[in-house]
């Protein structure tokens, strides 16, 4: 037995193994999508909308990855903040050149 | 350069960088791999010696609190370096402002006004925000929660009241001078909490108060909850200030040359 696995604690919420993995490999996989998504979208002001979708999605991957404290983190800073930042720089440039 | 040969170097280059990084993949531990001790040796002690379950926010605000403090000043730092850069300058004059979003963008633009549903929602979720944001930034030692994110969560209230529609209410309900102190107090809580410590003759951020009786128990953990809670103050403020002074740059200042 593993150092990792010494801790591991079956509760009646414990997700199958195999569940699990098939579970990982899609939120990756739909992470990978998302980060694309981010890069191919070219009008900044789009660019903010799904790269704060894409927040989320990293929230979840952590969520799955049994992080929830960086699910928290990344909710807030990626899903809202940092969106919230880039719309008003964004605004604010507009705004200069006119 | 011609376009040719800047290909080929990019394909060098990109070639190299794939083998680096495959060489990489292939020399990692397997998925899941934990080869250090401490991990293990926290999650066997944590509880039993400070009461929290929400053994992240122990690692935080207790073993490594004296890094926490520098990561908080960070943020405290680069809240400072928002509010000087984006200071008024000569030359830039504020304009009356009006209401909300709409006022986001020049007239010219003609920007919808915004909507009565995008209002309604921000106003009906402005209260379980504030709620939720105590809940997450008082309940680190019980849950994975903490200061940090509650902050932020307490920051995306105001930010509801402004997409509500309400500039003026956002500046009102924070105010530049309270928002500034009350950063002040969340920094400076954190530094005075380990600094009460070593006034007691104990190690800097020693956990000087009670644990309480109930590990798991909101009024357990002595310090933890206490830090969390100065960090809750300091992260909230930090965003409302920084947000508050684009709002300020976007809404209010136009170059005086235009």
């Amino acid at each position: 037995m593993t150092p990792g696995h010494a801790l591991a604690v079956v509760t009646p919420y414990t997700v199958p193994t195999g569940l699990m993995d098939v579970l990982q490999v899609t939120v990756l996989v739909l992470v990978a999508a998302g980060a694309t998504a981010v890069v191919l979208t070219r009008s900044p002001i789009r660019q903010a909308i799904v790269l704060s979708v894409y927040g989320i999605l990293l929230a979840v991957l952590f969520l799955v990855f049994q992080a929830p404290d960086v699910t928290l983190s990344e909710l807030t800073v990626g899903a809202v903040a940092l969106p919230v930042m880039l719309l008003l720089a964004l605004a604010k440039v507009s705004g200069r050149q006119k | 350069m011609t376009p040719g040969q800047r290909r080929w170097i990019f394909l060098a280059a990109i070639a190299g960088l794939g083998a680096f990084c495959l060489w990489g993949l292939a020399g990692l531990p397997g998925f899941g791999n934990y080869p250090g001790p401490y991990g293990n040796v926290i999650n066997r002690i944590a509880v039993a010696q400070t009461n929290a379950t929400g053994v992240v926010s122990t690692v935080n605000f207790e073993y490594r609190g004296f890094d926490t403090v520098g990561e908080e000043f960070i943020l405290f730092v680069a809240a400072t370096g928002v509010a000087v850069v984006l200071r008024h300058l000569r030359g830039e004059r504020e304009r009356k402002p009006r209401g909300g979003m709409d006022d986001a963008t020049d007239e010219g633009r003609g920007v919808p006004a915004t909507s009565s549903a995008v209002r309604m929602v921000a106003l009906i979720m402005t209260g379980p925000t504030v709620v939720m944001g105590w809940w997450v930034a008082s309940h680190a030692q019980t849950s994975p929660s903490g200061g940090f994110q509650g902050g932020v969560v307490l920051a995306t209230a105001f930010i509801l009241i402004y997409l509500a529609g309400q500039f003026l209410a956002f500046e009102r309900v924070s105010p530049a001078d309270v928002t500034d102190a009350v950063e002040a107090i969340g920094a400076g809580g954190f530094a005075a909490v380990g600094l009460t410590a070593v006034a007691m003759g104990l190690p800097y951020l020693s956990n000087f108060l009670g644990l309480g009786s109930t590990p798991g128990a909101v009024s357990s953990s002595g310090t933890i909850a206490l830090i969390s809670f100065f960090v809750g103050l300091e992260v909230g403020a930090a965003f409302i200030l920084i947000v508050s002074e684009l709002l300020d740059q976007t809404l209010l200042i136009r170059q005086g040359s235009q």
